[in-house]
């Protein structure tokens, strides 16, 4: 089961990753948007997979039986999709700013904060 | 998006959600459910109603701004956390009471206020964010 | 050490930082008057320092100290024996007068709280250093005199010439005391040992090492850019553009002895070796001629002065290494002679110049009518600095010539070089000392008289403290000269010069260097004049190469970060997924940790392999989208596929959760992908295109083997196990995954909210601003309270 999940896994990350590597910024968004994906499935495909018994402790006892699920890898999956998203958004109105401000979507023009013609610092003291 | 349909049934539709959202917080402890699922259910319910029926009838019925609600539950979180500081034991350790209401044992804990504080501020944050965008659309 | 006086020694060490952090509200308050408050700091450790004198000249070194970092075996610790006592001493008591200078001679300025503040942590930073035991203090205080010297020197911060002497001097001895770090990790690895006072207790364990040239160097490194040996004399001079009170601390008195410090100190483990006796008298020597000859050609009283100091620097490091007893002897005395006279001569030609307006010795005369305390302060340290009975530096001269003057050859070439030296030293001491004072009076600047008594005082101090010490010689040798030389030469030595002096060739040589010396006084002019030409004949010295050094590091940064950072996102990200694939698939074929082959799988339901397909499908899709909406539609359904997978495992948290997610993501999506262009084709070319999908396919590949491998070792579930266990017990909740969240890992959620409205409240910024500065009107303003829209 856990192998068939890895194949899985290493289309998600290979896909993501193809998109990132794509000069339009669209794309870039669309690959981290999945590649937030891959990372949440390997976390949880390494923490072992269990069908359908979630982590919750029945009435009438104290701990939780062998055979449920494994609760970690899910405590920790459970923020990362949260924050994940949050960043999905920044990014998403940080490439419709740069868009609507800059008029391009190609990461090649978007040359701000590193211009092509940088000039040599002052050589004063 | 402006069908007739959509907009009457939106504002019930928010309100059951929410009622759903705040639902699923307070079992979240022990059922499936918490203050993140919580707080993104509430923050759908926000989006839809703002979609459906204009992010300035949104707004007025939140009467403050999203985000105020957001840092309104990250103070809540940290004060779940201080709450430990006249008990004397590590910061954020969970501490519960059961008071007795109307002769019902409520249990009431530390540990619920910080995730009402998580609900809030997913609540917050996210709205904050659809709301903006929605906007954008009408501008 | 008794408990009570580490303490006390601790705080002696502690006083100048604590001085510092009270000059600026002192100042403020008491104005230039506060100077004479604030040298009570270091008079107080002054005197807790002049108690350990008796212990000290009895022969014992003192440490003391606290554990630092105790599994590396650092410690604060201090060692005290005649070499740092004497130091200190020097320290705190110049330092003492420093200070009340200073005050005479920012009186008024605006910053002068600042210019304490700095000098108290510079002395605070030099006691520091002479008194470290450990190699890391040592280290950390050496590198604190850099830095203060920097903040000192660049004082006068809106001068470029002073910026530039600030950098110049924090490049190279900063640079330097990376070597010191360097040769003292090296005698770390090779004594075993983290302390001066153990090293020092050892039997030989430097000099039959392997390393022991490297070690040398780099401890040259760090000694020869501090204490400005040729050919890193040039940052000296250049820092007289400190105000003069720091010259006459820093490079006089102090921080530039810090190299002959570290030399002094390591002499009983590294001298007395070929390379040793070698090495430092010929760049002793060489610095020494140099410093003179430079010293003769300049006509600034500060310059003149601080080219001498290079010249003394270059006398005390040939001395040191010349390896006899005398030689040691020698250099002792001549050390705590130059502190005195030095010291005081800077603090004179400080004076001069505030009352009289210039330091160009040749627009000065006559001043010693109006000056007369002066005149007799800087007439006797001239005398000591010349070599002349009485005075202290008398005796350091015949010691020099008693070690140096010898039969054999190189004795004979040492001895003409200290001649020559001294010579032109004498020269230049009387140029300094007496050619303001003597002859007609000419008109200066400012009408010049008599300073006021903070600036005198130090001066006459010192001249008087330079006649004692010479002719109360017994004491002085007893409690200063005899210990320290002592510690230098690691063996009880004892110091006998007397200022009666002894017929013989030592005697003759002093003759000869003043007869010399007063020769080159006369003629001084003319000498001038020819050492100019000289120069000119020779061309830029290293000072300009410093020039040169700065540009070309900075054109050099410069090109390699436009070839570093092209600025093309694409060019970054390849790299980093190469790096990616590579740490992903080359670490497990050197270590041989591929998974097996798996078998194919059985006992999957047809429903799970639905949703995997769907998944893949979904994420293939995106790739191929050829419009917006077929983008989103697939985003949204590999996401959809996930949530499923979740849910068919047992995690019905994760699966709403992602389910909320999603549906979030596609509707911000729709709304902002509306006004976002997706080009229909991917505009990268076939050979683009193969380059990125083999990375990307390989990062893929790497990420399956390694959860592969990851889930074929047995599962180490004991913090499941914790969780699962206690999760009821002590927490009360029965959603294990949520007590997890809330209450086991409640710190890291309170951060991981803290982020999400974080980016909250980004967005919200992005969207408000536009780019070059404008603002959107408020009507329009969709973040506006809702009252105030239109």
């Amino acid at each position: 089961m856990e192998a068939v999940l890895a194949v899985v896994v290493g289309i998600f990350f290979a896909a993501a990753i193809y998109l990132i590597l794509s000069k339009y910024i669209v794309r870039i968004l669309l690959g981290v948007a999945i590649l937030g994906n891959a990372v949440n499935l390997l976390l949880f495909t390494s923490g072992r997979l269990t069908r359908e018994v979630p982590p919750i402790i029945a009435e009438g006892i104290d701990a939780l039986p062998a055979g449920a699920a494994n609760p970690l890898p899910q405590a920790l999956i459970l923020t990362a999709i949260v924050i994940s998203f949050s960043f999905f958004a920044f990014l998403l109105v940080l490439t419709y700013r740069a868009y609507q401000d800059l008029k391009t979507d190609n990461t090649d023009d978007m040359r701000i904060a590193e211009p092509i013609k940088d000039p040599l610092p002052p050589l004063g003291y | 998006m402006n069908t007739l349909i959509f907009r009457t049934v939106a504002p019930f539709l928010t309100g059951l959600m929410i009622l759903f959202s705040i639902f699923v917080l307070l079992r979240g402890h022990n059922e499936p459910g918490g203050g993140f699922i919580g707080g993104l259910i509430a923050a759908s319910a926000l989006a839809i109603y703002g979609i459906a029926c204009g992010v300035s009838v949104v707004r007025r019925a939140l009467r403050v701004h999203p985000l105020a609600i957001s840092g309104c539950g990250l103070f809540l979180a940290c004060l779940a956390g201080f709450v430990s500081l006249p008990a004397a034991v590590p910061f954020m350790t969970g501490l519960w009471i059961y008071p007795h209401i109307f002769g019902l044992e409520v249990p009431l804990a530390t540990v619920m206020l910080f995730d009402i504080g998580v609900y809030l501020v997913v609540v917050g944050s996210i709205t904050s964010i659809a709301l903006a965008l929605e906007e954008k659309e009408n501008d | 050490m008794s408990a009570n006086v580490t303490d006390l020694t601790f705080l002696a060490l502690s006083l100048p930082f604590l001085g510092a952090v009270l000059a600026p509200f002192l100042t403020r308050l008491l104005g230039s008057n506060a100077a004479w408050v604030l040298a009570l700091f270091p008079a107080a450790s002054f005197l807790h320092f002049l108690g350990f004198l008796p212990e000290v000249a009895a022969g014992e070194a003192l440490t003391g100290g606290f554990a630092w970092v105790p599994s590396y075996n650092v410690s604060f610790s201090w060692l005290i024996d005649g070499l740092s006592l004497t130091f200190a001493l020097l320290i705190t008591g110049i330092g003492l007068l420093i200070v009340l200078y200073s005050g005479g001679y920012l009186k008024g300025h605006p910053q002068q709280g600042r210019f304490l503040c700095f000098i108290l942590l510079f002395m605070g930073s030099m006691l520091g250093l002479v008194m470290s035991d450990s190699f890391l203090m040592l280290f950390v205080f050496w590198e604190l005199t850099s830095i203060t010297s920097f903040l000192l020197i660049g004082f006068d911060h809106e001068s470029e010439a002073a910026r530039r002497a600030a950098l110049q001097a924090l490049v190279v001895t900063g640079g330097g005391g990376l070597f010191l770090l360097a040769g003292l990790l090296l005698i770390w690895n090779v004594a075993d040992v983290t302390q001066l006072s153990l090293l020092l207790n050892l039997d030989d364990p430097l000099r039959g090492s392997p390393f022991y040239i490297a070690m040398l160097v780099l401890v040259l490194g760090g000694a020869f850019t501090k204490s400005a040996q040729f050919p890193f004399h040039f940052w000296l001079p250049n820092a007289m553009e400190a105000p003069t009170p720091v010259s006459a601390y820093l490079h006089s008195a102090t921080m530039v002895k810090a190299g002959v410090y570290l030399l002094m100190r390591l002499n009983p483990v590294m001298g007395e070796t070929p390379a040793w006796e070698t090495v430092l008298p010929v760049f002793g020597g060489l610095t020494l001629v140099i410093g003179t000859l430079l010293a003769i050609r300049q006509t600034d009283l500060k310059l003149m002065l601080a080219y001498t100091t290079v010249a003394s620097l270059g006398l005390l490091v040939m001395l040191t290494g010349f390896g006899s007893e005398h030689a040691v002897e020698a250099a002792v005395l001549y050390l705590v002679a130059h502190s005195l006279f030095k010291g005081a001569l800077f603090m004179v030609a400080g004076l001069i110049d505030h009352e009289s307006g210039t330091r160009d010795v040749t627009r000065l005369g006559g001043l010693r009518g109006a000056m007369p305390i002066t005149f007799a302060a800087a007439l006797a340290s001239a005398l000591s600095m010349g070599g002349l009975p009485p005075f202290f530096g008398f005796l350091a001269k015949e010691e020099i010539y008693y070690a140096l003057a010898h039969g054999d050859l190189r004795s004979i070439l040492f001895t003409l070089v200290a001649v020559f030296g001294n010579a032109l030293m004498f020269g230049a001491a009387f140029v300094v000392a007496l050619k303001p004072f003597v002859g007609p009076a000419v008109a200066t600047p400012k009408h010049a008289h008599e300073g006021p008594v903070l600036l005198w005082l130090g001066p006459v101090v010192l001249a008087v403290l330079g006649l004692l010490s010479a002719l109360f010689s017994t004491l002085s040798h007893h409690y200063i000269s005899s210990p320290m030389a002592s510690a230098v030469k690691g063996s009880p030595t004892v110091v006998d010069m007397s200022v009666v002096p002894h017929i013989g060739l030592p005697l003759g040589l002093s003759v000869l260097t003043i007869l010399a010396g007063i020769a080159v006084y006369l003629t001084i002019d003319s000498g001038r004049a020819a050492m100019a030409r000289v120069l000119q004949a020779l061309g830029p010295g290293p000072d300009a190469g410093f020039d040169g050094f700065i540009a070309g590091l900075v054109r050099l940064s410069h090109r390699l970060t436009t070839i570093v950072q092209s600025g093309r996102l694409e060019a970054y990200l390849t790299l980093t997924f190469i790096g990616v694939a590579a740490v992903l698939l080359v670490t497990p074929m050197l270590y041989g940790e591929f998974p097996k082959a798996p078998s194919w799988p059985s006992g999957i339901h047809f429903h799970e392999w639905t949703f995997l397909a769907i998944g893949v499908i979904g994420v293939l899709a995106v790739i191929w989208a050829k419009d917006r909406l077929t983008a989103i539609v697939s985003l949204g359904v590999q996401g959809f596929a996930v949530a499923m997978i979740f849910l068919l495992f047992g995690a019905p948290d994760l699966s709403f959760t992602q389910f909320m997610v999603e549906t979030l993501s596609v509707v911000i999506l729709t709304l902002v992908m509306t006004r976002l262009r997706l080009s229909p084709t991917d505009h990268r070319g076939l050979g683009q295109k193969l380059i990125d999908a083999t990375i990307a396919i390989a990062c893929g590949l790497g990420f399956g083997l390694f959860l592969m491998r990851t889930t074929e070792v047995p599962f180490d579930d004991a913090l499941t196990l914790f969780f699962n266990a206690y999760s009821k017990v002590i927490a009360h909740g029965a959603n294990v995954v949520n007590v997890i969240i809330v209450d086991f890992r409640g710190v890291d959620t309170l951060g991981e909210i803290a982020v999400v409205m974080v980016t909250g409240l980004a967005i919200l910024a992005l969207i408000r601003i536009r780019v070059g500065g404008e603002r959107r009107p408020a009507e329009n303003d969709p973040d506006a309270p809702e009252g105030n829209r239109s």
